[in-house]
Order: structure tokens, then C-alpha cells, then sequence
């Protein structure tokens, strides 16, 4: 069920960047759903009960410097978590990237609106 | 359970606020508060790392997307597009909505993650092969995270030691785009609107 509400998150993001005319919209739109894939993918890590995947000193075996099976049979997913944090970096860049062409359309045609921007300038 | 419900409800309002606002600023304010409702929901979730990296990454996109709507006078939308495409949009999304949802019947349920339960006994001593465990990535990791590089956060093992050459190349993707959002924004750019090309 919560996989849902994440879904629909992605579906209000995605009639935005393709519904709207105002190109900052279409910027926005595109956010939400990175915000949306991002979090369908933790959630899809996530265990009842579960502790984050940082080894603490109950789970350590004193003698072999081990972590213990507990650990894995409680801990959260690390593998998404990894690759989130990499998709959330590239987010801003590539949000750095979209804001700027947006100023600089704005710059040389006065408007967001994409319908307006429709003549090819040499 | 239900902060999950509350959270993800808030994140539903506020990026609809966003969405149907008349106003620029409102709307980049509103996406300011889906991304820290995200971050929130990523504490509750266990994965701390990526809440740091997120409140990081939300105030740096707020900055800029800020710089892109303010001082800019035209920033009030005035018109949609056109009734049919929108109901035909809305429509198709619609379809892909309830597509979507048959297709989480599939997934495992939340809070049951796919990968399986560690063997009892011992700890690993080694690798696993395919046969023992379908999905032994993150067993692995999981298990061998703290023997093999060290780190005490299987996140931080991961990214940076197993997947090392994954994080370098996300640092050169990120660089590249720095790159091409400076020189799109170079101060010596040929023609604006001050100086139309006739």
C-alpha cells in the first residue's frame, strides 16, 4: 500500500512535466518523480523493525571481530541505500543543468512559456 | 507504520500544491517541503545516510531553483494548454496508474524485503555462490561489509569500496554537468534579447 502512494507521487510528477506549458513546471515535475523513484527504492529495502546497516558493538562477536547473523537477519537492505545515494547527487546535477538552459532561454526569449519558444534563433 | 502514511500524505499534498500553483515561488517552496518530507521519511526508513545527503542535496536545489524564479517579473502562468491533450494525458496516466498498482501485487509486501534470511549458525566465513543464495549481493555486503573493508557502515563499504568505480563515475557525471551549467551561463554569451538578430 505504501508502494502506491509513492506511485501516485511519481503519476503527480509526471502530468506535470508533460501537462504543464511553464518550463520551471517541467523542471519541477521531473523532481518530483526523482523524489518518488528514490523513495520506492529504499522502501523496497525496508524491514519491519529493521536497524540501519551500521554495525554496532551488540552485533560485533568479540572474539572474531565478526558481525554476528543477527545483524543480517535485521538490519535493512544497504544495496538500494548505496545506489540512492549516488541517483540523489546526480539529481542535483542534473538539476543544475536544466535550471541554467531555463535562464537562458529566459534571457534570450523574455518567457517560460515553451509554446512561445517555438522560432529557431541562429 | 502510520508516520509512513502521514509523511507520504504530506508529500502527496505538497507536491500537489506545487503542481497546481499559480505562482513560481510557491510552487519551488513547495517542492522544497516534498524533499524534506522525503528526508524525514528516509530517517524513518533506516537509512540515515541518505537523509544527510538528501537535506544537502534539497537546500543546494532550493538555492538554485530559486535563482532561476525570483527577480524574474514574468513568473505568473496564465494560460493551460489545450482541453483535449489534457484529458488525453490524463487519461493515458491514469492507465499507467492502474498498470502500476496490478504490478506491485508482485513485489514482495513492505517491510519483507526480497533478499532471504541469512543462513543460521556461524557468520560467513565466504563468499556465496548462486546456488546457496539468489540473492547474495546484499547478503554479501551485509556480512563481509565489515571483514573485508573495514567500515563499520555497510553503506560507506559499499560505495566506496565495492562499488568504488560506481561512485567515480557518478562523480564525473556530476562534474560534467557543472561543466556544461557554467557554460551555458557564461557571462559572454553572443546574443540576448537586448540584441535581437535581424
Amino acid at each position: 500500500m505504501p508502494y502506491a502512494f509513492c506511485f501516485l507521487l511519481f503519476v503527480i510528477g509526471l502530468y506535470c512535466a508533460v501537462v504543464k506549458k511553464n518550463m520551471v513546471k517541467i523542471v519541477i515535475g521531473i523532481m518530483v518523480m526523482e523524489y518518488a523513484v528514490n523513495l520506492f527504492l529504499i522502501m523496497l529495502g525496508y524491514r519491519f523493525g529493521g536497524v540501519a546497516p551500521v554495525v554496532d558493538r551488540e552485533f560485533l562477536d568479540a572474539e572474531t571481530q565478526q558481525v554476528t547473523a543477527g545483524f543480517l537477519n535485521s538490519a535493512v537492505d544497504p544495496l538500494p541505500q548505496a545506489l540512492v545515494l549516488t541517483a540523489i547527487v546526480i539529481s542535483l546535477g542534473s538539476l543544475a543543468l536544466m535550471i541554467s538552459i531555463c535562464i537562458r532561454t529566459y534571457g534570450k526569449y523574455g518567457t517560460f512559456d515553451i509554446t512561445e519558444i517555438r522560432r529557431l534563433k541562429g | 507504520m502510520a508516520i509512513f502514511y502521514i509523511l507520504l500524505l504530506f508529500m502527496l499534498i505538497a507536491a500537489i500544491i506545487a503542481v497546481e500553483t499559480k505562482d513560481l515561488l510557491s510552487s519551488v517552496i513547495c517542492v522544497g517541503a516534498i524533499g524534506f518530507g522525503g528526508s524525514l521519511m528516509f530517517l524513518f526508513l533506516r537509512a540515515p545516510d541518505i537523509a544527510i545527503t538528501q537535506i544537502v542535496v534539497e537546500v543546494l536545489g532550493l538555492i538554485i531553483l530559486i535563482r532561476a524564479t525570483i527577480s524574474r517579473d514574468l513568473t505568473f502562468i496564465t494560460g493551460e494548454r489545450e482541453f483535449f491533450g489534457t484529458v488525453v494525458s490524463v487519461a493515458i496516466m491514469l492507465a499507467i496508474f492502474l498498470f502500476g498498482i496490478s504490478v506491485f501485487e508482485t513485489l514482495p509486501r513492505f517491510g519483507t524485503p526480497a533478499f532471504a534470511k541469512a543462513p543460521a549458525g556461524s557468520p560467513m566465513k565466504t563468499y556465496l555462490t548462486e546456488e546457496q543464495d539468489p540473492n547474495r549481493v546484499t547478503s554479501t555486503y551485509t556480512a563481509m561489509g565489515l571483514r573485508e573493508t573495514g567500515a563499520a557502515n555497510i553503506v560507506a563499504s559499499v560505495i566506496l569500496d565495492f562499488r568504488a568505480y560506481d561512485t567515480l563515475g557518478e562523480a564525473t557525471v556530476l562534474f560534467t554537468s557543472i561543466l556544461g551549467a557554467t557554460v551555458i551561463l557564461r557571462r559572454k554569451s553572443r546574443k540576448l534579447l537586448e540584441e535581437p538578430d535581424e
